[in-house]
């Protein structure tokens, strides 16, 4: 647990999933009276731009290609996902590799609220309060190896539970990978939540990789197995598209994608006449993660 | 016969009711978009839903020729409203993307110039302005054999929009591939395989 990562953002600037329903109902109401409502009139201006989307945004528009490609198909399909009991494989270079219950990990892990910025490769980007802990603390209870350098990651594949995997559209089970360094940076954690609730299914329940200063695409879900290795692992994107989706896949407005540019993007939930905004280095996470890539040219290893 | 009987029915309908419907469903689709009819990413949605509709009717517009030749049914009255409300529908696609998506008059030229699926989408465009312009009794007359000539203008088109399509597609998807078969097959059917298979010395 080295240089544990300080969020500063709290729980108060997290707009309370009640309130957040009612919302609209409650500015007016209370407009009207002559109050404020501490948490959502009184936020800092950081956290007002960094306002969480609402919990149908979420958990309605979401990629996961396990049950179709469309944004809508992952609600709609994903129901069917067995998600307890959950176990994870954690093997490779780890000194007690094993079939780990995900029920049994949790109550040795510290969860935490982490409201962080997510932005898609696809241009549209979302603010999402997750709760999770971090991936370090699960790598200690495996116990990392000296010589290990990569960690990869695979999701469930289950064919009659996910019915885009019929879809030969990516070489299925999905895969990802991240380097050591970057999995145990404390802004890297295992989401089990949203909103203080169970992930749904189409959020990649019940456990999911967040790397909030990467594209959406690098934090894999529904996690089966985790492998520590001395080589960098393959990554399903990068083995479908190896000129559009590089084994960083870092959020660079710089370095824009192949087929479109990375300079700006869109929030959801603006509505029809909402216009992008520009696309922070890093994902807005430069002062934390920058010193990860000293020297290393952003543009090659994209 | 079956052919005979749907001509029949067909001759009683009149073409104008096309353009209505085509006016009714983007007003439709745009008022829904506006008011969270299309789900929480309405400007993605309208695109979506104006460029697949145009493509299908492009489809439609392709399919007459073969239609008549082949099954005998005899769609012809009703082929310039299907490729005038493709123009219509791929001409509020662009607009959506122009101003809704894009905003930003420097980063819209350059993703024409510099992302190929974009490109391939705008020349698409470009080639049914001309076919758009000259859907009328007065360019016919006036332009006589070259009209036909130019109305062949849209076999390019439709494979460009086609084309455009699957390439902004996110890995190997069945739907885009499918409208593409369909507009390879469509142009396929108007090669001229008779003609050639008798150039084909038979010694």
């Amino acid at each position: 647990m080295a240089h544990r990562w300080t969020n500063n953002l709290t729980r108060a600037d997290v707009t309370p999933y009640g309130a957040y329903l009612n919302r609209r109902e409650l500015m007016a109401g209370l407009a009207g009276l002559g109050l404020g409502l501490a948490g959502i009139t009184a936020s800092p201006a950081r956290a007002e731009t960094l306002e969480p989307n609402s919990w149908d945004d979420i958990t309605s528009y979401n990629n996961f290609y396990e049950f179709g490609t469309r944004k809508d198909d992952p609600k709609a399909n994903a129901g069917g996902m067995t998600t307890t009991p959950w176990s994870i494989r954690l093997d490779g270079m780890v000194d007690r590799p094993g079939t780990y219950d995900l029920a049994q990990i949790l109550p040795q892990m510290m969860i935490e609220d982490r409201i962080y910025r997510l932005r898609c490769v696809e241009a549209w980007s979302m603010v999402v309060p997750w709760q999770g802990f971090e991936l370090a603390d699960l790598l200690d209870l495996a116990g990392v190896q000296d010589g290990a350098r990569y960690v990869a990651f695979e999701t469930l594949l289950r064919r009659d539970e996910m019915p885009g995997t019929r879809y030969p559209v990516l070489d299925w089970p999905y895969v990802e990978g991240l380097r050591l360094d970057e999995a145990r940076h404390p802004l890297t954690i295992m989401a089990t939540g949203i909103y203080g609730k169970p992930l749904p299914n189409q959020n990649g329940a019940p456990l999911r990789l967040v790397v909030p200063w990467k594209y959406g695409f690098k934090s894999i879900k529904s996690v089966v197995r985790i492998t520590l290795t001395d080589s960098e692992p393959p990554t399903s994107w990068n083995k479908a598209a190896p000129g559009e989706y590089g084994f960083y896949s870092n959020v660079n407005p710089n370095v824009d994608h192949p087929r479109w540019s990375q300079k700006a993007e869109r929030r959801i939930g603006g509505g029809l006449f909402a216009k992008k905004v520009p696309t922070l280095m890093f994902n807005g996470y430069e002062q934390d993660v920058a010193g990860l890539y000293d020297g290393m040219d952003l543009a090659r290893h994209f | 016969m079956f052919a005979d009987r749907i001509n029949r029915a067909l001759r009683r309908l009149p073409a104008w009711p096309v353009y209505l419907l085509a006016l009714a469903h983007v007003i439709w689709l745009i008022w829904l978009g506006a008011t969270g009819g299309l789900g929480i990413e309405p400007i993605e949605a309208l695109e979506h839903a104006l460029g697949l509709t145009g493509l299908k009717l492009m489809i439609a517009a392709l399919a007459v020729t073969p239609l008549r030749r082949f099954a005998g049914i005899n769609l012809l009255r009703f082929r310039r409203a299907l490729g005038l409300t493709t123009f219509f529908y791929v001409t509020v696609h662009l607009l959506v993307w122009l101003v809704l998506d894009i905003g930003d008059p420097a980063a819209i030229w350059a993703d024409i110039v510099k992302r190929p699926y974009i490109t391939v989408g705008m020349a698409g465009f470009v080639l049914l302005v001309p076919l758009a312009i000259t859907s009328n009794d007065w360019s016919v007359r006036r332009l006589g054999p070259g009209w036909r000539r130019l109305q062949r203008l849209s076999y390019p088109a439709a494979l460009l929009g086609a084309s455009h399509y699957v390439m902004l597609s996110k890995g190997f998807q069945l739907q885009p591939m499918a409208y593409l078969a369909a507009v390879l097959a469509l142009l396929a059917l108007r090669l001229p395989w008779k003609r050639w298979r008798r150039e084909i010395p038979t010694a």
